[in-house]
């Protein structure tokens, strides 16, 4: 009969306290990537800087990581300022932004605000779609179509532009990244609370007036959070400017000019034959931990803002 | 007062002018996506459709026994049968570098593809034969109305010549277009007309096949533990921040990770769907631990509570319960983060999955490469012939994407549930 007895204290389950802890482990495992990432990245850097110093790297001017491999030769040494990197990878996600900032703002504007329901219904899963396209057809059409089209027409206008110019990458990026704001911008809009709509459009505003005067300076924190957002992808966007930007270091800010991005160097240090522990492949590592610290930056302000504004409104 | 009445009427007016522009404004804002998209995929198929068909040139070929012995067919010299009877069809041609220019009408494969076409119907041996053989690109290009004959001479690679040789060709039915099977049947070719698809779509199958394997069940046992298990600590935000930062570092970063550990530390094979889908499962599983907790969190607290009421405990409330009803939430999440996998390039390239592949990858420890990269290649190439290749492998590539993303929509739409 005891075998029947119910008994009230729970039985132990060994199995369950094992699933509990594989759980757990898996959990983990996003910020072992983050260690891994971070890890693999400093050690080759620290390797990096042992041969170069950082000062160089982060303010010297010229970037040509040929190393010799006679040592007599000229330009042996090799140079590893990372200074047209930067400024070429912020010219090139500079245009992006002039485009997707206004374009997808006021596109979820339009979308929040004026749309009906059913030109939503169509409009935005069109817009993902920009989101969706693989960006290696990004930088295929802005190698192919696009670079030719700008440096034809500044042709006729007499402007000499270059066949792999920062305006067409930074174009196509752009309106890769409008679904980016368009989105995020939609949701803070919509999160907006009512009552500020009506109380604006009951003082007898106009509804273009409602949305500049209060409905976007109430949703600011948000937009400026998916602004960044859309910068740290664009900053980290690699197959357009390896495929439409080039890999001539210049330091420029003209837009017609070629330039490189710290994305398109990486690229192109660790494609092809590499030894390991030359001082050119250790500096893609060095680029990349600038990446990942910036995009860092970006993402994690970004994230902050955000839900700071979300908590404002809930 | 009518004074003030009117102006206020006229200030009135030039505000609702403003409003009529504000909104024309966001109109013309989606209206440029929308334009930028449908110019982007109207030239891409423009481009890309022409590699659907390929240019093909019939010759007649003398097997007669003299020329091919029935009972040794290997030791026959099929690109000699090719070159006479090349040069059969135009008798005039004598010089050494026009006869050259000659043999280059058809694909250096024509030899191989005589050869197939005899051991498939040995019956053809033993007289003169008329067979189709695959022209070579500039032909192709001809054939396809590419070529701007009207140009001069010097800027085109298919001079006068050639085009007269052609045109004769085409007034006795000697040159026809046919499905180009090729670009879906075999891997990676120097030759443009000889260069297919199927190697990059292989690679690209074993490698989501490990990145799935890999990133589903970590991504949702994840997703459990942090919507079920954990209580609210800073701990438990700091993951939070985690994962939501991982969704957003740049995919090249992914690569680098890969180069240093995978490859540098572990030793896994270089260029190997393994190591590819590897790292491809680092940066979906983010999106999949999202997808997966909002799934999970759509579930409502009653059934849970039901659940362990009947004296489940929580582990089994999660699984037997919570879970199942999550699923297809998950399983969404999980489509748009392999379709997002499949289109991924760049940490690719860092790993060498950046090679030329002629062979059908047969493991997931041979050498690959995937589609996206296969159309970095061939965008890389030189070749005219290649334009049409690229576009048509991103138009594959596209239709897998939307095949992807129409399977998690109609999922959603099943499954979806409303408490």
């Amino acid at each position: 009969m005891a075998d029947n007895d119910i008994t009230l204290t729970g039985r132990k389950r060994p199995l369950e306290t094992l699933v509990k802890g594989a759980l757990f482990l898996s959990s983990l495992l996003a910020i072992a990537v983050t260690i891994g990432i971070v890890m693999s990245m400093a050690f080759e850097t620290w390797l990096f800087f042992k041969q170069v110093s950082i000062w160089d790297f982060l303010f010297g001017l010229e970037w040509s990581p040929q190393t010799a491999i006679r040592a007599d030769q000229v330009g042996s040494s090799g140079s590893f300022g990372a200074v047209p990197l930067i400024t070429g990878t912020l010219l090139i996600s500079g245009i992006a932004m002039l485009v997707a900032a206004p374009v997808g703002l006021i596109s979820a504007i339009y979308l929040a605000e004026y749309a009906s329901l059913r030109v939503r219904s169509y409009a935005k899963p069109l817009l993902e779609i920009l989101a969706g396209i693989p960006s290696v057809v990004y930088g295929f059409f802005a190698a192919l179509v696009v670079a030719p089209f700008i440096r034809m027409t500044g042709g006729q206008l007499g402007l000499g532009v270059a066949s792999e110019s920062a305006l067409a990458a930074g174009l196509v990026m752009g309106v890769m990244i409008i679904p980016l704001i368009s989105s995020l911008s939609d949701d803070v809009i919509n999160a907006v609370p009512n009552s500020l709509r009506e109380a604006s459009l009951g003082m007898g505003a106009t509804q273009a007036e409602t949305i500049k005067n209060v409905i976007v300076p109430a949703a600011v924190p948000g937009i400026a959070g998916s602004f960044l957002l859309a910068a740290s992808a664009a900053i980290g966007e690699t197959m357009i400017v390896v495929m439409a930007a080039g890999l001539a270091a210049n330091l420029t800010a003209n837009p017609l000019e070629a330039v490189t991005t710290v994305t398109a160097q990486i690229v192109a240090l660790l494609t092809g034959d590499q030894e390991f522990d030359s001082a050119k492949t250790l500096s893609a590592f060095a680029l990349g931990l600038l990446l990942f610290i910036t995009t860092l930056f970006l993402n994690v302000i970004a994230m902050r803002i955000v839900n700071k504004y979300r908590e404002q409104y809930e | 007062m009518s004074k003030m009445f009117t102006s206020a009427e006229k200030h009135l007016k030039s505000r609702h002018r403003a409003e009529l522009r504000f909104r024309w404004m966001g109109r013309l804002a989606i209206l440029f996506s929308l334009g930028f998209l449908t110019i982007m995929l109207f030239s891409i198929i423009m481009l890309g459709k022409g590699a659907l068909n390929r240019a093909e040139i019939a010759l007649p070929i003398d097997l007669s026994i003299e020329h091919v012995d029935p009972s040794d067919i290997e030791a026959t010299s099929f690109s000699k049968l090719v070159r006479n009877a090349l040069f059969e069809a135009f008798p005039e041609v004598t010089d050494r570098g026009e006869r050259r220019r000659l043999l280059g009408l058809v694909s250096a494969n024509a030899q191989y593809e005589l050869k197939d076409q005899i051991l498939e119907t040995p019956s053809l041996l033993g007289q003169v034969q008329t067979l189709w053989l695959t022209a070579s690109d500039d032909i192709d290009l001809y054939e396809k109305g590419e070529v701007d004959i009207t140009l001069p001479q010097d800027q085109r690679r298919l001079k006068d010549l050639e085009i007269s040789w052609l045109k004769t060709f085409e007034a006795n039915g000697q040159l026809r277009s046919v499905f180009n099977k090729a670009f879906f049947t075999s891997g990676d070719s120097r030759e443009p007309e000889l260069a297919g698809i199927l190697s990059a779509l292989i690679g690209s199958i074993l490698s989501l096949t490990i990145c799935f394997v890999l990133s589903f069940p970590l991504g949702i046992m994840a997703a459990i533990y942090l919507e079920e298990f954990s209580k609210k600590s800073y701990w438990s935000d700091f993951i939070e921040v985690n994962i939501n930062n991982l969704a957003a570092v740049p995919s090249i970063v992914f690569g680098l990770l890969g180069l240093s550990i995978f490859l540098g530390v572990f030793g896994l094979p270089r260029s190997s769907p393994l190591v590819g889908g590897m790292v491809l499962a680092l940066m979906t599983l983010p999106t999949i631990i999202i997808a997966s907790r909002a799934a999970l969190r759509s579930v409502p607290g009653s059934i849970r509570e039901a659940a362990l009421g009947m004296g489940a405990t929580q582990v089994q409330s999660t699984f037997h319960h919570v879970m199942p009803l999550a699923m297809p939430g998950m399983l969404t999440g999980s489509i748009v983060g392999m379709a997002r996998a499949l289109g991924e390039t760049a940490p690719l390239l860092m790993i060498g999955m950046v090679a030329f592949i002629v062979d059908l990858p047969q493991g997931f420890t041979d050498a690959a490469t995937t589609l996206p990269v296969q159309v970095f290649l061939w965008a890389d190439s030189p070749e005219r012939a290649f334009l049409e290749k690229t576009s048509a492998a991103i138009l594959v590539l596209l239709s897998l994407l939307i095949v992807m993303n129409i399977a998690a929509i109609v999922l959603r739409k099943k499954f979806e549930r409303r408490y």
